[in-house]
């Protein structure tokens, strides 16, 4: 142990790193001062091109098809958008430069400013006030975007597991598992009896284990897959607000469609309750319907994507310092950081499903005198 | 100017999730010494409670970011 984990060593390592710093601080080329709010949006942010190396000019990226439903149904390539005519407008309000390219090819009548695409007003060009496109209309963008390829990366992952671990039971029945069902058996049990179990009535948690498990399991994955920097995983899927949207409406869904008489009961007619208090009751029960998956909503987007930015925001230190002799300190940081996250990553499934099963608990839950 | 207000707000937020996370970790402890026995279960709820915070807290940063959004530009 004390051969690879000495002080000695750690501190000779340190020192060779900072040797890095005085060789970066002769050569100073005049480049584009870096932006750490861009990189940082740019990453966790949806795109239609899936970026894998290189600059923001002679980068490689795989471009995705964009489709759009504008009077008939155009697909091409995004291609024609990051290889179009760059543009500039001067915002009306900000006074700033304004870049957005031009598309061409297939692409022609169309704009594309900061991944949205627009149609092109009468001048040809998009209008830019206070950061926002004017005057424009934009197309039904139904693109295969960044987070939709990633979702379907995330989606063969689980298939491809889950038909592997279904398999082994079938074949073998329910004894102790080999292979991948040994791994996953673990949180199986625990869905199905900490969280389903726990939470929903005896007789009727078996229906909705099915649901617990996919939530389980999806957001698990997906907030795994983010945190891999390179395809297929580095797009931030759980991060986007739309997706974490759709989770919380399928909780909703679930509770409202399995609501029973004592569930609605309590909502409308709470017992217990002054009849003058009534009115006020009803209303916040009814709000609270919707709060509930709300928060759901966003307590999952905004820790994924924090922790993302975090993370981008400790690695831009080395390149804010233009020095490689930074990630001395950047790179035990954000690996810190990336090792939290994964707790993090585990933590936020089981915290969406534990909350989903209590809801549904609630729903279903008999009542007790 | 806004954006500067922002991160002023967020960090207000941060600092409402922290004193709230804290003490629910105190009581567990406290709790944890009382009855050894018992930690498996006040893990558990230990950890929702403060997942129920930060989620509060990480509301605030969303805030803290939209105001970054209309600010910055």
């Amino acid at each position: 142990m004390s051969f690879i984990f000495s002080a000695k060593r750690t501190f000779s390592l340190l020192v060779g790193l900072l040797i890095f710093s005085t060789s970066f601080a002769n050569e100073h080329k005049p480049e584009e001062k870096f932006n750490v709010t861009e990189m940082i949006m740019h990453h966790i942010s949806d795109a239609h091109e899936w970026h894998l190396w290189g600059g923001h000019h002679d980068g490689v990226s795989i471009y995705l098809p964009i489709i759009l439903v504008d009077g008939g149904l155009k697909t091409f390539s995004s291609k024609h958008f990051y290889h179009g005519m760059p543009m500039t407008y001067l915002d009306t309000t900000s006074k700033e430069e304004m870049h957005y390219v031009l598309g061409v090819g297939p692409a022609a009548g169309y704009a594309m400013f900061e991944e949205e695409i627009y149609k092109l007003n009468a001048e040809g060009g998009l209008e830019i006030n206070d950061g926002k496109v004017v005057d424009a209309e934009s197309p039904f963008d139904v693109s295969i975007t960044k987070n939709v390829l990633a979702l379907f990366f995330g989606a063969a992952f689980i298939l491809i597991i889950m038909f592997n671990v279904a398999r082994f039971y079938r074949k073998n029945g329910p004894v102790a598992p080999k292979g991948l069902a040994k791994y996953l058996e673990v949180l199986i049990v625990m869905v199905r009896d900490d969280i389903a179990k726990a939470n929903i009535d005896h007789h009727k948690y078996h229906k909705y284990v099915p649901y617990l498990l996919t939530i389980f399991f999806f957001i698990f994955f997906n907030n795994l897959l983010g945190l891999v920097p390179i395809i297929p995983g580095g797009a931030n899927l759980t991060g986007n607000i739309t997706v974490t949207l759709f989770l919380a409406f399928c909780t909703l869904l679930v509770t409202v469609f399995s609501g029973n008489r004592n569930y609605w009961g309590h909502i409308f007619a709470m017992p217990g309750v002054p009849v003058a208090l009534l009115p006020i009751m009803i209303l916040i029960e009814i709000v609270g319907i919707f709060t509930k998956p709300f928060a759901l909503m966003v307590r999952l987007f905004a820790n994924m994507t924090a922790g993302h930015i975090i993370v981008l925001a400790l690695i831009s230190i080395i390149f804010i310092n233009q020095s490689a002799a930074w990630g001395a300190l950047s790179v035990p940081m954000a690996l810190f950081i990336s090792v939290l996250e994964l707790l993090v990553a585990f933590l936020q499934a089981f915290l969406f499903c534990m909350l989903s099963a209590l809801f549904i608990g609630a729903a279903v839950e008999e009542a007790h005198h | 100017m806004f954006g500067s207000i922002a991160a002023i707000g967020a960090g207000l937020a941060v600092l409402g999730a922290g004193l709230g996370i804290g003490k629910i970790g105190g009581s567990a402890m406290d709790a944890i010494a009382r009855q050894p026995e018992a930690s498996g279960k006040i893990q558990t709820a230990m950890i929702i409670a403060a997942a129920l915070i930060e989620g509060v807290a990480l509301f605030g940063v969303v805030v803290g970011l939209l105001g970054l959004e209309t600010g910055v530009k």
